[in-house]
């Protein structure tokens, strides 16, 4: 076969109008087409040793969806992608490929990877609307009557739990919250991850066969240890790291002031974007100020001005080379019109007579010597203290382990962060019988990890359950 | 689907509600509460654990018609089912032979603080109740709470009931007169305030059961933020009972004004929709 030619130029993807998206939560992206798509897909080289794989936590074979594309074989490419990946639309929107996946790509030397998100997005996505194909529980796997408790329904739980019935195991899978999905459901807003597709996720895992046990608080309605006395013969724990941090600065207990789990929950989960049709309330002002430079702050930014706000800043005490947060992400708040005030740092909040905030007093950094994170420590620059005219602030520094379950379960070894001790190899804790994987193990991460997580365990588990 | 099994009009504006839901009766204890959500539109919204029967796996719930979400629920029957249910949360009320205890109560809170007398009593402490209401029309459980009470005083802002004044004046005279070694005051925010100031100068340890707003009941979002002793805690996994004399009083009763505003719009919505609009 003749050596094919190389293609450097990515087929580009169509996004809503940014003035007209900060107005809404539909979809930022609009997803490929179906000629574009193939189109990406010509570019790939199908190379012989597909380093791109080694970049992707789970493996997705890459090469192997993306041929079958490139052929006009859906059902090939879709059982190609789900694999690895039991969770395709969500990954293909959400995973920072251009860290993972496409960085390692052969073409990414040359400044063009394919694009395996999106082309990941489109296949999962022509699955969601025209798969025929049964890919529930095989056939051939008998019942092995052993029950498996999975705590916490996102992305960790379900890849594990689905894993789990697919090995013939009997499976609930315990949510604390009134719907599950996790940060998926909470966290991440609507325009970048439609909660329709993150249902459907949900809803294939319970036609696998697991039960799903909402309104289950483990560690408050039942303990780990009821469980075991219940029956189970495994517990694997995936309840996040979903505890807000705060500055612990003057006047961040204002009205108005929240964290971003709780704006965002009120938002996503409980959709106060349509207040008052939905009975939960936000107060999302005009000028509103995210502190933080992370994925979160930036889907906080954004949420901020789809409910109207004039002015939206993110601050943060780094500079823009040191912010967490996708490229992409970025560049769309910033093509909304989100503000960035970098190297600034805020002192104390100012309430009015109501003790609503009003308004934050910042000073100006600059950036030292490395620290112990290897990023350039921010110093406060003297006299430079200003007041920013706000009416909202949202706190979105990051999040800790919630200490519910480790507190009420007896014999798990912690970490200094809080975290549970867990083996990364097998999710095994420090507790005969209990796995831990996803953002309680490893802090605040990614799906495709905490995804990783639940695969991981549930072959450990699995092994565990037949040499009873 | 959590069925109410039993509703009972304790007064025109609150309302007991029998729930079956064996996991939490089974772990409910006195002081603890549950988060409940109705219809896909419905908020989240925290009640106190009046009552439970761990062998007939329910659990009461006493709620006032407050704002919109609480007019809804009051409109749901015995055989309709509630959507969501979660419990119990929060830190049991702490139970101990403390010797003396006063138990102040105001409005729905009655319910609160009966199973708090009860598990008290059962400890072998001399229980001193005080209840408050508005009016006669409000008052309920008088029996109820007298049933584990020592003392029992009824106190109407109106004074057709009872004593008439406020609960604080009784509660200054029993600690002027007597010896008492707690008190627990549960009730709307401005009542738990000024009972806690009305024991502090006697140096009386006082219990309170903050209800800030809350969302998720489980430490994960921070809107149940409060103040005590200088220090910022979450409600709703630290609490909800704080020690009375160190709460920032006027932080919470501002943090529970946070969405009165909108709060209007959904009260009025409500009652548009009683003028026969369709789809709600
Ligand atoms: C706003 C935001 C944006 C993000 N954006 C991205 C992104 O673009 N790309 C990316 O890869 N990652 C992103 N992340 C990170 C990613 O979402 C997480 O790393 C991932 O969801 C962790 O998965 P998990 O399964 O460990 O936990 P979670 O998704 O946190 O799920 C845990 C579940 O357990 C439940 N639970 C907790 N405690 C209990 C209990 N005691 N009993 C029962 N249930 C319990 C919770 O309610 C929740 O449903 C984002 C995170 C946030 C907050
Ligand atoms: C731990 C705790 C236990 C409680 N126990 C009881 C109880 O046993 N019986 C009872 O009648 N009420 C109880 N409440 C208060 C009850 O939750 C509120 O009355 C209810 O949420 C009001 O909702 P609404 O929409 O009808 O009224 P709204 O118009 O929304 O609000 C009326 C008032 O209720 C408060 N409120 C509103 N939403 C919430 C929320 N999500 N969380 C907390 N407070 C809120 C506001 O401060 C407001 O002042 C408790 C609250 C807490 C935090
Ligand atoms: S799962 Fe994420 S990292 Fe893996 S191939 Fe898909 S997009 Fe890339
Ligand atoms: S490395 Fe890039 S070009 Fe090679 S197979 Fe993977 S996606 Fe295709
Ligand atoms: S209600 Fe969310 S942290 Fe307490």
């Amino acid at each position: 076969m003749a050596k094919k030619e190389i293609d450097l130029n990515r087929v580009p993807v169509a996004k809503q109008d940014p003035e007209v998206r900060a107005r809404n939560f539909e979809e930022v992206s609009l997803g490929y087409r179906w000629d574009e798509a193939v189109k990406e897909a010509s570019r790939c080289l199908q190379c012989p040793k597909p380093v791109c794989k080694d970049g992707c936590p789970v493996n997705v074979l890459i090469p192997e969806f993306i041929k079958a594309l490139q052929e006009g074989d859906m059902d090939k490419a879709v059982r190609a992608l789900k694999d690895k990946n039991s969770l395709p639309s969500v990954c293909g929107r959400v995973c920072p490929q251009e860290e993972q996946c496409e960085v390692a790509c052969v073409l990414a030397r040359k400044g063009a990877p394919v694009a395996i998100g999106r082309l990941e997005r489109y296949v999962a996505d022509w699955a969601l609307n025209y798969s025929r194909e049964d890919d529930s529980v095989p056939s051939d796997v008998s019942p092995s009557g052993r029950r498996v408790a999975v705590v916490g329904a996102g992305p960790a739980g379900l890849t594990c739990a689905a894993d789990l019935a697919k090995m013939g195991h009997e499976v609930t899978l315990f949510e604390g919250l009134h719907t599950a999905g996790g940060v998926l459901k909470y966290g991440i807003p609507e325009f970048r991850l439609p909660k329709r597709i993150v249902q459907a996720e949900v809803d294939y895992v319970t036609s696998l066969g697991v039960t799903i046990e909402l309104d289950n608080v483990v560690g408050r309605t039942e303990t780990v240890d009821d469980l075991f006395e219940e029956g189970f013969d495994a517990v694997f724990l995936a309840p996040g790291a979903g505890a807000p941090m705060f500055l612990n600065i003057p006047g961040e207990n204002l009205n108005n002031v929240y964290s971003a789990n709780e704006f965002l929950t009120r938002v996503n989960l409980m959709k106060a974007y349509r207040f008052p049709e939905y009975d939960t309330p936000i107060r999302s002002g005009s000028r509103v100020a995210v502190v933080g430079g992370g994925n979160v702050a930036m889907d906080a930014s954004r949420c901020a001005l789809r409910l109207g706000a004039e002015k939206v800043y993110i601050i943060y005490r780094r500079s823009e080379h040191e912010m967490p947060a996708r490229e992409e992400e970025r560049e769309n708040a910033k093509e909304e019109g989100v503000i960035f005030k970098i190297l600034t740092n805020p002192r104390r909040f100012i309430g009015d007579e109501q003790a609503n905030v009003r308004a934050v007093e910042c000073y100006e950094m600059e950036l030292g010597e490395p620290d112990a994170s290897g990023r350039r420590r921010p110093i406060a620059k003297p006299d430079t203290a200003f007041e920013l005219e706000i009416d909202t602030a949202i706190i979105a520094l990051g999040t800790r382990p919630n200490p519910v379950i480790p507190t009420t379960t007896p014999g798990l070894e912690l970490t200094r962060e809080g975290t549970i001790a867990t083996d990364f190899k097998t999710g095994r804790t420090s507790r005969t019988g209990v796995w831990c994987g996803g953002d309680m193990a490893t802090g605040a991460a990614t799906v495709i990890s905490a995804m990783g997580a639940g695969k991981r365990a549930a072959a450990d588990i699995d092994a565990y359950l037949r040499a009873l | 689907m959590f069925p109410i099994l039993e509703k009972q009009d304790l007064t025109p504006v609150i309302h007991l509600w029998k729930i079956r839901a064996p996991r939490v009766a089974r772990k409910a204890n006195a002081g603890q509460f549950i988060i409940l959500r109705h219809g896909e539109e419905g908020e989240r919204i925290p009640l106190t654990i009046a009552d439970w029967d761990r062998e007939a796996g329910t659990v009461t719930v006493v709620f006032m018609e407050v704002g919109a979400t609480t007019e809804k629920l009051a409109a749901l029957k015995a055989g309709d089912a509630i959507d969501d249910f979660v419990g119990p949360l929060g830190k049991p009320t702490e139970i101990d032979r403390y010797g003396d205890v006063v138990c102040v109560a105001g409005g729905f809170a009655i319910a609160t603080i009966v199973p708090i007398a009860r598990e008290l009593k059962a400890a072998g402490n001399r229980v001193v109740s005080i209840m408050g209401f508005r009016s006669k029309d409000l008052v309920f459980w008088e029996d109820k709470l007298g049933e584990f009470s020592d003392d029992l005083i009824v106190a109407t802002d109106d004074g057709s009931y009872g004593r008439k004044g406020l609960v604080t004046e009784p509660l200054k005279e029993i600690l002027e007169t007597q010896k008492v070694d707690r008190v627990i005051a549960i009730g709307p925010t401005v009542m738990m305030k000024f009972a806690s100031l009305t024991s502090k100068p006697f140096g009386v340890p006082t219990v309170v059961s903050l209800n800030p707003i809350m969302v998720d009941g489980t430490g994960m979002c921070g809107a149940c933020r409060v103040e005590v002793g200088g220090e910022t805690r979450l409600a709703c996994v630290d609490g909800p009972d704080f020690d009375g004399h160190t709460v920032d009083w006027d932080l919470l009763l501002s943090r529970q004004r946070a969405y009165v505003d909108p709060e209007t719009v959904s009260v009025a919505r409500l009652h548009q929709c009683e003028g026969g609009c369709q789809n709600g």
